[in-house]
């Protein structure tokens, strides 16, 4: 046997994903494109620590724009009533994320299916009431003003700065997910996915795996979330609301569950198509529904699974 | 005798349907003990008992010396209790190997930090887990389809496949759920074949089947089951002359297949 395929393999998406990275703003005829790109890369994190909870450990959330939107206020929250540095609050953000999934995700973790879904959906909402109706700490729905990143006297400005950092952070974000699913605890994951009961006789402690990875796909939100305001420079309670998480649970989808691959091209299609579309005036949210319909008929395991399956039964 | 598992007073009932009342067995180390009744009798209940699965009413389980009445499966699996399912639990999103490896899971460096970062030793370590994966596929015949998708093997091979997986837990003990159930004559002597070689490697069996003439050719202790109680314990010979079995679970048909086993 040569290198094995299941180590090998996925490698191949990341190095890609870097040299994309890498080459694209040598294409990108100007800041505008950045920007979009930019907004990519920030969707497309998220929707890899979803990918994690759902295409891989097959646990549902609809719920995650609660954590998006937790990173996402902690950048202008510490700065604004602890004082903390915007870095220190980005952390701050994803660790209170990973806390709250720990704590939240014990009960709830038990349920399957459909009465995940809603308890993660009532979780997203909860999380959205809260900034939406403290108005006098977060500004309710006139939402704040989000201060800039500052690294070292380095103030992080302007769409390529933002490029780069979301892009390198993709890298990461995208190379990590690719470790855990080549590693024992990624095979622990999916075995949850395909059989909770033989992954338990086989010695797997299945709350702990599921709750692992409910907190490690919150801890991916938030940092995405703590992004995009510091991105935007601006947060309001949409950032972390319903739509949002049905937002992310489609870019998965399109894209492929289980496809690393397949949640930045979902990521990409539901950021850059509204964006193309606007040609179409009022009918760009009817074209945007019967794109997405098209591809789901034509592409049912996704845009990056379905594709990959028909080149390799033409080649085979 | 040297017991490796023994079952006291075990009962369990769902809805006031007493599922299981007053059984006691002991299962010798190196034993082939094969758990026998009709459709409904408990025998897969028993397993799932005994593997954890449900809590039991009533009675106590234990493993090598110590008292394992109501522990998670998962705990049961670190000290050396695996089993198959009658109904297949296959992990069928991944590759036949893949499945074997996750078999592999508790002797493995389960720090998920290293996992994260990709460490070198995770490397090192998913290429044991593939070789010593492999050489299971081997023993169940399956090494040639290792890299298939789990999906694309006959029902035969999963449940080899089944046995392959369970035997990477390093168990003490296997428990088998109708290693046979839906196979042709051919599949069945693989299967025969497969317990064979896991009994030469030192591991206890025991299995549920309906397969008769496969239980009396491979088992050295046979327990007999019948509405939730023990009707009757011994060796083939004395199971199949008695009288009580032949009458409460094999019946006329039963005898003729009894016959033929014998010959």
């Amino acid at each position: 046997m040569t290198v094995h395929r299941f180590t090998s393999k996925p490698y191949m998406v990341v190095i890609a994903l870097a040299t994309l990275v890498l080459l694209l703003p040598l294409v990108l005829p100007s800041a505008f494109y950045l920007r979009i790109a930019a907004l990519v890369f920030i969707n497309a994190l998220a929707v890899i620590g979803l990918n994690l909870l759902m295409g891989f450990a097959g646990q549902v959330s609809l719920g995650h724009a609660g954590f998006f939107g937790i990173g996402a206020y902690a950048v202008t929250l510490g700065p604004a009533y602890l004082g903390l540095p915007v870095w220190a609050s980005l952390i701050g953000g994803a660790v209170f994320s990973a806390l709250l999934a720990f704590i939240v995700g014990q009960p709830i973790l038990k349920l399957r299916g459909y009465y995940l879904a809603v308890a993660t959906l009532g979780l997203g909402l909860l999380i959205s009431m809260v900034f939406t109706n403290e108005a006098d700490i977060t500004g309710g729905p006139n939402g704040m003003e989000v201060p800039r990143l500052v690294v070292f006297g380095w103030r992080a400005y302007g769409s390529q700065t933002w490029y780069w950092i979301s892009g390198v952070s993709l890298v990461i974000g995208a190379w990590i997910a690719v470790n855990l699913i080549t590693s024992p605890t990624g095979r622990a994951f999916r075995a949850i996915h395909d059989s909770e009961t033989a992954a338990r006789v086989l010695g797997i402690d299945v709350p702990r795996y599921k709750l692992l990875v409910f907190v490690m796909s919150a801890v991916y939100a938030a940092i995405a979330g703590s992004y995009f305001s510091l991105f935007d420079g601006f947060v309001t309670p949409d950032t972390t609301g319903f739509i949002r998480s049905i937002e992310f649970v489609v870019m998965a989808v399109l894209g492929g569950l289980g496809s690393i691959l397949g949640s930045i091209t979902g990521a990409a299609i539901l950021v850059i198509l509204p964006q193309v579309l606007t040609v179409f005036h009022e009918y760009e949210h009817i074209m945007l529904g019967l794109i997405m319909i098209v591809f789901m008929i034509f592409l049912p395991g996704g845009i990056v699974p379905s594709l990959a399956q028909r080149f390799r039964r033409r080649t085979a | 005798m040297n017991a490796l598992l023994t079952i006291e007073n075990l009962g369990i009932a769902f809805g006031g349907l007493k599922a299981l009342e007053g059984i006691n067995l002991n299962v010798a180390r190196g034993d082939i003990f094969a758990i026998i009744g009709p459709n409904g009798a408990g025998k897969t209940t028993l397993f799932n008992l005994v593997s954890g699965l449900y809590p039991p009413k009533s009675g106590r389980i234990t493993l090598d010396g110590e008292d394992v009445t109501g522990l998670p499966p998962h705990q049961l699996a670190r000290r050396g209790l695996s089993r198959t399912f009658q109904n297949l639990q296959i992990f069928f999103r991944m590759s036949v190997v893949e499945n074997v490896m996750v078999g592999r899971h508790l002797h493995e460096n389960r720090n998920v930090f290293a996992h994260l970062f990709g460490l070198p030793s995770v490397g090192r370590q998913n290429r044991t887990t593939h070789e010593s994966a492999l050489e299971l596929l081997s023993i169940v015949g399956l090494a040639d389809a290792a890299e298939r998708p789990a999906g694309a093997l006959s029902y035969g091979a999963l449940k080899r496949l089944e046995v392959a997986r369970a035997l990477a837990t390093e168990p003490k003990i296997l428990l088998l759920d109708e290693p046979a159930a839906g196979c042709n004559p051919v599949e069945t002597e693989e299967i025969d074949a497969v317990i064979k070689k896991i009994a030469a490697r030192g591991v206890t069996v025991v299995l549920v089947e309906h397969d008769m003439r496969l239980v009396m050719k491979i088992s050295n202790r046979i327990h007999v089951l019948d509405q939730g109680r023990t009707l009757a314990e011994g060796n083939a010979d004395a199971v199949r002359s008695n009288p009580a079995v032949v009458a409460a679970y094999l019946g006329v048909k039963g005898k003729t297949e009894l016959g033929l086993a014998v010959r």
